[in-house]
């Protein structure tokens, strides 16, 4: 069991707080940068969304997880920042600038949404996202000729400073450097008074306001930056697929990007990773399963019942999502004899009403 | 002219009839229980499945596949409360809906497993198929007529439940505040669970109603995304308003889809739900009440 003695108040807000998390982040930044020479094509392409779906997790992490906001539309920012990164490589712009441009026009969209987000609470704000979510799916549908309509757009590899990175390997190590960059940015954001006052918010509004937390402010803010992430992810991920249509950026895309961050575990920037690594690896376990399936149902449906049976155990027994399973796992070896089993227990809360505005 | 806006009023009424149902289910287990439950447009194409096949497999006449539908999707309801919504009682509202949506998974994935259902598109045979009533110029399909009637006659029965039977009241008294109710005697858990059993079965006399229109396959269940905007207009948490919000949608969405360019048809409910969430965020009908600390 390790004990930290803490002697400054700047060991707080420390990105590692003790030399154990630099040794075990450095051994998992070692086995990721050689990801290329143990991991087989296939291997490297799942890798590739890992870590695509981890920029789009910790963006809605950032909205959900800790400023407590609901968003169903999600899929409208990815959808912003792909087409934005489609167009301006097709008019020629080098990927620094269009990727940026990606990521402020996803924030200026997420501003867009934020703003009736003020007046909106829960699941008034779940539907209004929703709404926005196909009104921008039909907006590309119909939008032929900027977008393409139906048909798509197609994305040639990237470019980046003359370099033309169109190997899984340089393309893998574009996604894990703009992956690293977006959590850095998250935890930094987090460690700020901007991250305090989203935390705030979340906990009670009522409270945070009372101290002096701008809530307009600060929701716009992490509305814009959550969309800005997702925008990054959305680009890279017209890059990925190399073709991009509206069926792609539907709401069941939102809903499996909501999925993401409830079963990595709410609240946890790990869990954005652990949560995105499962989503991307689940259908090929289901593929393998299916040949194990009873004779006479047919094999369609099950990736769905699987995955909506896995939604609602995980909600029931897990509620704090894959990351907080390993919390408990590495509580009970670290007090080895004496772990108790309600050291989790979440207080239920059955007076909290939302029909009280 | 005339006679053709009065026929577009009707299919949009039609129409909205089935969003008032579905929005109706939403609302009962809102004002209930505060779950806003995202698997009620699949709730009602499992009903319209278990319609199927009662009508076309076993050969049912269609009263006693309407009654086939809505007891057995009864059943599904309330094993769903006590199965997978009571554990989750009183977490955030957030995962509840998270947990509804898991529901909605299932249902859908289950049914284009079932042998025999599948991912076809099916018909149900309805009485009154390709019956049309002139009145003059205008040209009405019974069947559109006989959807207002039953859900008028629906609206009618579920009022009468509510307002004269012991177990209706005990259930309008649970919606008002859950925790008194508790204090006076209701079992507010067996009537949660009898909430979800009636919204379940309501929704699977909406599926009973849209099959005509939209035929019976796995996605029909979409549909319900759009009692959503319903609910919301109608002022969530309200039942009459549910009503009137999916007659407002449905008949917004025939005057578009006709009147407007291509494409309108589909977003029209939720530019209205947007709208009405910018102005007026409590809805028609909805209820304010403010937090005092």
């Amino acid at each position: 069991m390790r004990f930290l003695f803490k002697t400054g108040y700047e060991q707080d807000v420390r990105l590692f707080q003790h030399g154990g998390q630099v040794f075990s982040y450095g051994l998992l930044a070692v086995v990721l940068l050689l990801a290329p020479w143990w991991a087989g094509d296939y291997v490297m392409s799942q890798l590739h969304f890992i870590a695509i779906y981890s920029i789009v997790g910790f963006g809605l992490m950032m909205l959900v997880g800790f400023t407590g906001q609901i968003s169903l539309g999600h899929a409208a920012f990815l959808a912003v920042g792909a087409y934005t990164e489609a167009l301006m490589q097709a008019a020629g712009v080098p990927f620094v600038i269009s990727i940026s441009c990606a990521a402020l026009f996803s924030a200026v969209a997420g501003v867009i949404v934020g703003l009736p987000a003020l007046r909106l609470k829960g699941i008034y704000l779940a539907i209004a996202t929703l709404a926005f979510n196909v009104i921008v799916e039909e907006i590309i549908t119909r939008w032929e000729s900027l977008t393409g309509g139906n048909s798509g757009k197609h994305l040639k590899p990237v470019e980046l400073f003359g370099i033309r990175l169109d190997t899984d390997m340089s393309f893998y190590y574009l996604c894990l450097g703009l992956t690293v960059l977006c959590a850095l940015a998250c935890a930094n954001l987090l460690r700020s008074p901007t991250g305090r006052a989203f935390v705030a918010i979340r906990d009670s509004e009522i409270s945070a306001s009372c101290l002096g937390v701008d809530l307009a402010w600060y929701k716009t803010m992490s509305f814009a930056f959550s969309a800005a992430l997702t925008g990054v992810g959305g680009a890279l991920y017209a890059h990925k697929l190399a073709f991009i249509s509206p069926e792609q950026f539907t709401l069941f895309v939102s809903i499996e990007l909501v999925t993401i961050v409830i079963l990595g575990g709410i609240g946890f920037l790990h869990g954005a990773v652990l949560g995105s690594a499962f989503v991307i690896v689940l259908p090929q376990l289901i593929s393998i399963a299916k040949d194990w399936l009873p004779g006479g149902l047919v094999p369609t449906g099950l990736q769905a019942v699987v995955f909506g049976v896995i939604l609602i155990l995980f909600i029931i027994f897990e509620p704090l999502g894959l990351y907080g399973r390993w919390l408990k796992v590495r509580t009970w070896f670290e007090l080895f004899p004496f772990y108790r089993r309600g050291m989790f227990r979440r207080q239920k809360s059955y007076m909290k009403s939302e029909r009280l505005r | 002219m005339l006679s053709q806006v009065l026929q577009l009023l009707v299919a949009g009424v039609s129409q909205g009839c089935v969003y008032a149902l579905v929005a109706l289910g939403f609302v009962l287990i809102y004002k209930a229980t505060e779950t806003v439950n995202f698997a009620q447009g699949d709730v009602m194409m499992l009903g319209a499945f278990f319609a199927l096949t009662a009508s076309v497999m076993m050969g049912w006449p269609y009263w006693a596949t309407i009654l086939f539908a809505v007891a057995v999707m009864a059943v599904v309801g309330m094993l769903t409360e006590r199965l997978v919504l009571r554990p989750v009682l009183g977490h955030p509202s957030f995962t509840v809906v998270m947990i509804t949506i898991g529901v909605g998974y299932v249902m859908r994935g289950v049914v284009t497993m079932m042998p025999g259902w599948g991912t076809d598109t099916y018909q149900i045979p309805t009485p009154y198929i390709d019956q049309v009533w002139k009145v003059g110029a205008v040209i009405l399909p019974v069947q559109q007529l006989m959807v207002i009637v039953l859900t008028a006659g629906l609206c009618v029965v579920l009022y009468m439940f509510f307002r004269f039977t012991r177990i209706g009241v005990a259930m309008q008294a649970t919606s008002q505040n859950q925790l008194a109710a508790y204090y006076m005697g209701i079992p507010v858990r067996r009537v949660n669970m009898l909430i979800w059993g009636i919204s379940a079965g309501v929704a699977a006399f909406a599926g009973i109603l849209l099959a005509p229109s939209t035929f019976v396959h796995s996605n029909m269940g979409f549909i319900g995304l759009k009692a959503f905007p319903a609910a919301v207009v109608g002022g969530f948490g309200s039942v009459p308003g549910s009503i009137v919000g999916g007659l407002i949608i449905g008949v917004v969405e025939a005057l578009a889809g006709f009147y407007l360019a291509e494409g309108f048809k589909d977003v029209a409910a939720y530019v209205v739900v947007l709208i009405v969430l910018l102005v007026w965020p409590s809805g028609i009908f909805g209820e304010t009440v403010r937090k005092k600390v």
